[in-house]
């Protein structure tokens, strides 16, 4: 049982406003999509989420405590790229975080522990469909597999939230089909909230069970760090139609032209 | 006609042109020798095959009439013993203290500036000093190799751990692993490649260091034998001398090569 609760949250750099007055409820094993124009602090949202930044202003409670300032094992991540080790094998790489949790100082298990550890590995191989390649190492890999990797190490640790940053943007669009259906099963399989950002705004509509979205209410060219971004929209999904979709592509997309207009050549 | 970027040799033309310096250098040190040879039977700037030929049996087969040993396994057996000291102990500060900057930032504020300026002192300059603190022993030369390439390892190997990327570490982090964990299991089998890279770059320094240090002040070494002999203008010892101590580098920087492909398979590709 997991619930987030974010609460006037501004986040600042100096005179640079990223985000502005956040208000957010999650209740247990939700499934959220973020859309949003570049620059509109989806990024620097999912880096609090993870502990890498502190808000400026504004309370952020996981399960009514606070969120910890650094990384941790209840919440996992998946990146667009490089989060996977390059120097273990696919199983090597699953097993990790077993290893981590059991053995404080070597970092690594031996004898019956370590069987056990492997047998749980090798299953959790097994439910992303690498278990033919658990002894390759992580360049031998598709992206796609490498993608399904990097989910399996972090879902093995049944973290409480799982967050993905564009996990499939790098892929060839065939394979998002596939990978949509293996993020759906393990979502209701392990019951953890994910968030997961993403450019594609199809993507977003597809999966999950409610779609936020980041966006500038006000664009100002004389002092376009003043305003920032909050969240516009927040849309239980399933009740979605065309013209929703066509509203939304139209605000970002007016969002990421006024970007691009202001970014210096 | 196509341009010459894109003319390929085949492999059996390659390997004959890669053969073609080596042998002209050859002729020309034949001739060389002859010409002068011709002129002056005394000559010993470009000895003869066979008066190179005496002086490897004296040096390498026979064993020397003073001191029983054979000079040249004797010398080769005391360079090599330092060198060894050396090129360890500076990989054990190299990948401490690399590791140490590149991931501590802390470590980083306080360590790296002086490093850096550690690492701009001349350590020929101060080769005076370990001869004065360490003596003349074997201790010294090892310090002199330590101090010369130690600090080109720490700071290439804090290069190297800050550039893993971001996102492992955080992932790394996620998966509850502490600051120990994740040098241990994370960071340090990943630096341990580049370490034999880094390390096969700084061979040459090595050798420099070393040999000057045998040349000042030693009792054996390739590097001590070369300096001696020098006095008696005899090329024909020096120059056996000086292949040696060459295949004797190109066999090691040949065999770092090989330990990083054969023990760390996933590094050629780690790029990707």
């Amino acid at each position: 049982m997991t619930t987030l609760s974010i609460r006037h949250l501004y986040k600042e750099y100096g005179e640079q406003v990223v985000l502005e007055n956040v208000n957010l409820e999650v209740k247990d094993n939700e499934f959220i999509t973020i859309v949003g124009a570049s620059g509109c602090g989806k990024t620097t949202f999912l880096r609090m989420l993870l502990g890498e930044e502190e808000p400026s202003r504004g309370t952020f409670l996981i399960d009514g405590t606070p969120l910890p300032n650094e990384p941790g094992p209840d919440r996992g991540i998946v990146f667009q790229r490089y989060s996977v080790f390059p120097h273990l094998t696919v199983l090597g790489n699953v097993l990790l975080g077993l290893e981590l949790a059991a053995a404080t100082l070597t970092g690594r298990l031996f004898g019956a522990q370590r069987r056990a550890a492997l047998d749980q590995a090798r299953d959790m191989l097994d439910s992303v469909g690498l278990s033919e390649a658990q002894d390759k190492y992580p360049h031998m890999l598709s992206g796609g597999m490498q993608q399904r990797l990097s989910i399996a190490q972090s879902v093995i640790k049944n973290p409480k939230v799982l967050l993905l940053d564009e996990p499939f943007a790098a892929l060839d669009p065939g394979l998002s089909a596939d990978m949509h259906k293996l993020i759906l099963k393990l979502w209701e399989r392990h019951k953890m909230n994910i968030f997961m950002i993403t450019h594609d705004l199809k993507e977003g509509f597809e999966l999950g069970t409610r779609l936020l979205v980041f966006d500038k209410v006000r664009l100002d060219p004389q002092a376009p760090g003043r305003f920032g971004a909050t969240i516009t929209y927040d849309i239980p999904l399933g009740v979605t139609g065309k013209k929703l979709f066509d509203e939304l592509t139209t605000t970002t997309q007016r969002t990421e032209r006024f970007v691009d207009h202001l970014a210096p050549a | 006609m196509r341009r010459i970027i894109n003319l390929r040799p085949s492999s059996g033309s390659a390997a004959l042109l890669a053969a073609l310096p080596f042998f002209l250098l050859l002729i020309a040190y034949l001739l060389g020798s002859s010409a002068r040879l011709a002129e002056n039977p005394e000559d010993k700037l470009l000895p003869a095959f066979s008066k190179i030929g005496a002086a490897i049996q004296q040096y390498a087969i026979d064993p020397d009439p003073r001191s029983g040993e054979i000079l040249l396994w004797a010398d080769t057996a005391a360079s090599l013993a330092r060198l060894a000291w050396g090129l360890a102990i500076s990989a054990v500060i190299g990948l401490t203290f690399g590791i140490v900057t590149g991931i501590i930032p802390y470590a980083r504020a306080g360590l790296s500036p002086f490093i850096a300026a550690l690492s701009l002192i001349p350590p020929l300059a101060i080769l005076p000093i370990l001869f004065i603190v360490f003596g003349l022993g074997e201790l010294s030369k090892v310090v002199l190799i330590v101090i010369g390439i130690a600090p080109f390892l720490v700071r290439d190997l804090a290069l190297r751990t800050a550039e893993l990327p971001a996102e492992q570490i955080i992932k790394a982090q996620t998966l509850g692993a502490s600051s120990w964990q994740l040098t241990l299991r994370v960071v340090l089998p990943q630096l341990l490649p580049r370490l034999l890279d880094s390390l096969r770059l700084s061979l040459g320094s090595a050798w420099l260091f070393l040999i000057a240090a045998e040349a000042i002040a030693a009792e054996n070494g390739l590097g001590y034998r070369i300096f001696l002999i020098r006095r008696y203008l005899a090329m024909d010892v020096i120059l056996p001398y000086v292949l040696w101590i060459t295949l004797i580098a190109f066999a090691m920087d040949y065999l770092l090569r090989t330990v990083t492909r054969t023990a760390f398979p996933w590094y050629a590709g780690a790029g990707k």
